[in-house]
């Protein structure tokens, strides 16, 4: 009854997939141990999540070393791609598990709680982004995306003493679940106009020209909806309505892992479909990436000046710099040009840098908000500069950073993608990314006149700067002036993500 | 006779996902997600995935609705809610009909302008069929065990990553036992 056959599937390199399951090895000791063993000794889960991730990211070391010598490919039946692409992204992801752990374990003392599942949330969370950021099917690329997407919803909501916190977690969950709708739409479109789900083989069907009709309905409808759910994941302009009330009200350190691991995993999907499932049609979601461009710098650096909550203006900010990062891939998208490569190489570098900027800034700003998230208000951070010198030079840096002054990996990420816009003749864009960089050099401003400048009133009290997120801190400004003074080394090696897997 | 069926099974579709939305009892909003269920599980059936059919009866229409209808009884039927309020601004709910059918229209122009393209280029994607019966379920693990092997793994973490979710937000805390 039962015929004799034998699947043989796709073999499976162990060693490439070895982050992720680091990740996931770290996520389930800490799952079982926790539930198992009695209370752990303060501290040990972020130390555990934190030591997970670095594991990962020395592996991909040795992976980034392997590909060097060997040719990018997709593995496991196509479904995923090994590039250094893929390998940088990782690398972005595990750099943001491993400070927002550190600091998380400083924000759990702070609210006299403790427990795993946030760390759990935060590894997994990291291994939907990886798939994400290496997906080559839009299928895995969904999947990811939600993994993500889920784990995030929860963090955001995670405090159940702030109403805050709960309202963004549900602001989030239900424009999540909607963006979620519309991608999926989108790839079942494209799916019904190419008849493929793998990037690399939709990228096949399309080029053959006199097979495929030029101006097909249902791949552009598809196109544009694949595009909004992506846009919404990167917050830019006009799907940044969630970004500032669910960076306000998460926890912070929950709020520095969205911001840098939830932006990395969605650009560099977005980067990822449209470079090369969608190669052939770049005059058609070229415009749309520079409209989502101008609108996000635009909006998002005006109304960040307009703000009062430290929170929210880096939210808009945020949104601004998300307007940044489609500078590259809308430079990305010339691929007539030599230097469209430039783009996808500028890109993927703001991001690794970004990460590291927005993690600091986001840390300082929750340890001068304590307990509760409460004062985070431009007014409390005045005389931050008097009661911790040490944390207002600190944020200094890191503002500047982000405004983009030279000597801090902040001018390294914004001119990277500026020259890639101006060498593929983007000129119009690139001059309103360096307006926009001047309209949110004055935000930037203002946080440091209010540390520096202002005189607080009755608040003598410095905010406790504990072991582990003084040891992100300083890590972060670190890396911020080493990348800032010494920039060659790292575009060196970020040169070689340009070859996509599959391309 | 084809066309019959879809035609048919859109109309239990379509009727089941409006009364979702638009029943107010609670009950009767997870009865039409039956009904909902039940007609794509007959659209499963005319396309010939006769093993997809049979899954999407037993563990959709059954057991995840059963488990609806679980939580909305322990809840409590009668409590409902509230829904006069305006929680949306003058402006909102007209622009939203605007964007929604709007977009309506754009997709439904998208769909119907691109059926002869697809007529040219779809010689269908291979089905089971019904001389060879338990060929969908070989066909499923090739997909599952072969082809989406990562996709299958990847659900395992989204599952994980939901119990972890509901245990986070649902687990009451000793210092919220004890307010202090």
């Amino acid at each position: 009854m039962f015929a004799a056959e034998t699947l043989t599937g796709p073999s499976i390199p162990w060693f490439t997939l070895s982050p992720l399951l680091a990740l996931l090895i770290g996520a389930c000791v800490l799952m079982l141990g926790g539930s198992l063993l009695p209370q752990w000794p303060r501290g040990l889960y972020g130390i555990v999540t934190a030591l997970s991730a670095a594991t990962s990211i020395v592996l991909c070391f040795f992976l980034w070393d392997n590909l060097s010598d060997g040719r990018p490919e997709t593995i496991i039946g196509d479904a995923l791609a090994f590039d250094h692409f893929a390998v940088l992204g990782t690398i972005s992801i595990c750099v943001a598990v491993l400070l927002a752990s550190l600091t998380t374990s400083d924000y759990l003392v702070r609210e006299g709680e403790d427990g795993p599942e946030l760390f759990v949330l935060y590894l997994s969370a990291a291994i939907g982004g990886i798939v994400m950021v290496a997906a080559q099917d839009l299928i895995v690329l969904f999947l990811g995306l939600e993994t993500l997407s889920l784990a995030l919803y929860v963090l955001a909501a995670s405090n159940r003493r702030r109403e805050e916190s709960q309202e963004a977690g549900l602001k989030y969950f239900i424009l999540g679940g909607f963006s979620s709708a519309f991608f999926l739409y989108g790839i079942a479109l494209i799916y019904g106009a190419t008849k493929h789900t793998n990037l690399g083989r939709i990228m096949e069907t399309l080029s053959s020209q006199q097979a495929f009709p030029r101006n097909d309905v249902l791949l552009l409808a598809g196109v544009g909806l694949l595009l909004v759910g992506l846009a919404f994941k990167v917050a830019a302009v006009p799907f940044q309505v969630w970004t500032p009330d669910v960076y306000q009200g998460a926890p912070t350190p929950v709020t520095s892992f969205m911001a840098s691991a939830g932006k990395t995993a969605a650009f560099a999907a977005l980067l990822r479909v449209s470079v090369t499932a969608l190669e052939s049609r770049v005059d058609d979601w070229r415009p749309v990436v520079w409209v989502l461009a101008v609108l996000s710098l635009v909006v998002g650096s005006v109304l960040a000046v307009t703000q009062t909550n430290v929170k929210r203006m880096l939210a808009y900010s945020s949104i601004s710099h998300a307007g940044f990062i489609l500078l590259g891939v809308e430079a990305a998208s010339h691929t007539g040009s030599a230097s469209a490569a430039d783009g996808i190489a500028s890109a993927m570098t703001y991001l690794l840098l970004y990460t590291v900027l927005v993690i600091g800034t986001f840390t300082i700003v929750g340890l001068v908000a304590g307990r509760g998230d409460s004062a985070s208000n431009l007014t409390d951070f005045r005389g931050l500069g008097r009661r911790r010198p040490a944390l207002a030079l600190a944020l200094t840096v890191f503002l500047l950073a982000q405004a983009g002054m030279p000597l801090t990996s902040g001018f390294v990420a914004k001119f990277g993608v500026i020259r890639a816009a101006v060498e593929t003749s983007s000129y119009a864009i690139a001059i309103i990314a360096m307006l926009a960089s001047v309209i949110g050099a004055f935000l930037y401003l203002r946080i440091m006149v209010s540390a520096w400048m202002e005189d607080a009133e009755g608040q003598d009290a410095a905010p406790p700067v504990p072991f582990l997120s003084g040891l992100a801190v300083t890590a972060a400004v670190a890396f911020t002036l080493v990348v800032g003074i010494v920039p060659g080394w790292l575009l060196d090696a970020t040169r070689q993500v340009i070859t996509l897997a599959g391309r | 006779m084809d066309l019959f069926v879809f035609v048919c099974a859109a109309i239990m579709v379509l009727v089941g996902a409006l009364g979702v939305v638009l029943r107010s009892n609670p009950v009767h909003a997870a009865l039409s997600m039956i009904l909902t269920l039940f007609g794509v599980a007959v659209l499963f059936v005319a396309r010939e995935a006769n093993f997809l059919a049979a899954v999407q009866v037993i563990v959709y229409a059954g057991a995840i609705v059963v488990l609806f209808l679980f939580v909305i009884m322990l809840l409590g039927v009668d409590r409902a809610e509230d829904l006069r309020a305006e929680p949306l601004g003058n402006i909102q709910r007209p622009l939203a009909l605007v964007l929604g059918v709007g977009m309506f229209a754009v997709l439904a122009g998208a769909i119907v302008r691109s059926r002869e393209s697809l007529r040219f280029r779809g010689e269908g994607v291979d089905t089971a069929t019904l001389e060879d019966a338990d060929g969908n379920i070989r066909q499923i693990a090739r997909s599952i065990f072969g082809d989406y092997v990562v996709a299958f793994e990847l659900t395992s973490v989204l599952l994980i990553v939901a119990v972890v979710g509901t245990v986070v937000l649902a687990r009451r805390r000793k210092s919220e036992r004890t307010p202090s």
